[in-house]
């Protein structure tokens, strides 16, 4: 209507808010709606997606096969003769793979003093550390003073074997089984272990009330 | 069938790399998986490349930063995409708004 008066608000545009999270999450929503109904995307391959990129991003597979070698002492002589093969078994690879047992007496550590050879398909991604040249070189160099950084203070007479990567062959470590875990599920089992076990930075540590909760903490 | 997660996108490195914990994904609210899983999604569609998304999304990244906004990774990545999709002429912000607004004010209550 004329002889409105046109009331300007003159605050600064471009100075984005942080909006509360409630507002993103609506406006996530309106934009799934309208792109599915412009038949761009389908709410299930949406979900496909999230749920396939949670399940290979990340530790798990290879968390499944630890946990497979601790309850099955025939799996675990298959592991550790021919790696590659026996993550086969569990529908995993796509590398070569060689297992490192740790024992009492022997600790493994994985590096890639070349680059940054991992292996993925068990472990997920590379953590920035595991790239970085000081990992790499110091590793090699120094393994003790470089595990007691990340926390691991092992006995001085225990052996610390390290393994070298490369593109043809990739190092997993099987960690031991800490001990009063004797009445956890396998599934159980795999939850407590962690990529940092997997390249022999950490160990897997027992958890609180072993062997009667559900493994979730 | 889905393609397989693609190292592409699951290597992203510097300021783009996807935040992890324990070398797994985090998603804090359920719509930043959402959010991922459609820009995932539409490239694989060949809607765009995915490096094209990356770029916006380091373009976005560097903005805020620029700005001092404390605005979360997966808000740069809303960003990022809606500034794509209008970008490629598949979204028109003033729809986006107004159904954003349906969903606020209740009278759209589901994605369909």
């Amino acid at each position: 209507m004329s002889g409105t008066h046109d009331h300007h608000a003159h605050d600064e545009h471009g100075h984005h808010h942080r909006e509360p999270e409630s507002v993103l999450s609506l406006r996530v929503r309106a934009l799934e709606s309208l792109l599915v109904e412009k038949k761009l995307v389908s709410s299930e391959a949406v979900d496909r997606i999230v749920a396939a990129y949670e399940e290979d991003i990340g530790p798990h597979n290879g968390a499944k096969v630890v946990a497979r070698a601790w309850v099955d002492p025939a799996y675990r002589a298959r592991l550790l003769t021919d790696g590659t093969a026996a993550i086969g078994e569990l529908g995993f690879g796509g590398v070569d793979l060689q297992v490192v047992e740790n024992t009492p007496g022997v600790h493994n550590l994985v590096v890639c003093t070349l680059c940054s050879c991992y292996p993925h398909a068990l472990i997920g991604l590379p953590p920035v550390w595991y790239k970085s040249f000081e990992y790499r070189s110091r590793a090699v160099r120094e393994p003790r003073v470089v595990l007691r950084e990340f926390g691991l203070d092992l006995p001085e007479n225990t052996e610390i074997r390290i393994w070298d990567s490369s593109a043809e062959l990739r190092y997993l470590v099987l960690p031991e089984r800490p001990a009063g875990t004797e009445r956890m599920s396998e599934s159980e089992l795999a939850e407590m272990v962690t990529r940092d076990a997997m390249i022999g930075v950490a160990v897997v540590q027992p958890p609180a009330g072993a062997g009667r909760g559900s493994g979730v903490r | 069938m889905d393609p397989a997660p693609s190292r592409e996108i699951a290597d992203m490195t510097g300021a783009a790399a996807l935040p992890r914990k324990n070398g797994e994904l985090v998603f804090d609210e359920a719509w930043q998986g959402r959010i991922f899983g459609m820009t995932v999604a539409m490239s694989h569609e060949s809607c765009f490349m995915w490096r094209e998304f990356q770029a916006h999304l380091i373009d976005e990244i560097a903005r805020a930063e620029r700005e001092g906004d404390s605005s979360s990774y997966y808000e740069r990545w809303l960003r990022a995409f809606e500034q794509l999709l209008a970008d490629k002429g598949l979204l028109d912000a003033v729809v986006l708004a107004e159904r954003t607004h349906d969903f606020q004010s209740g009278r759209r209550d589901d994605v369909f």
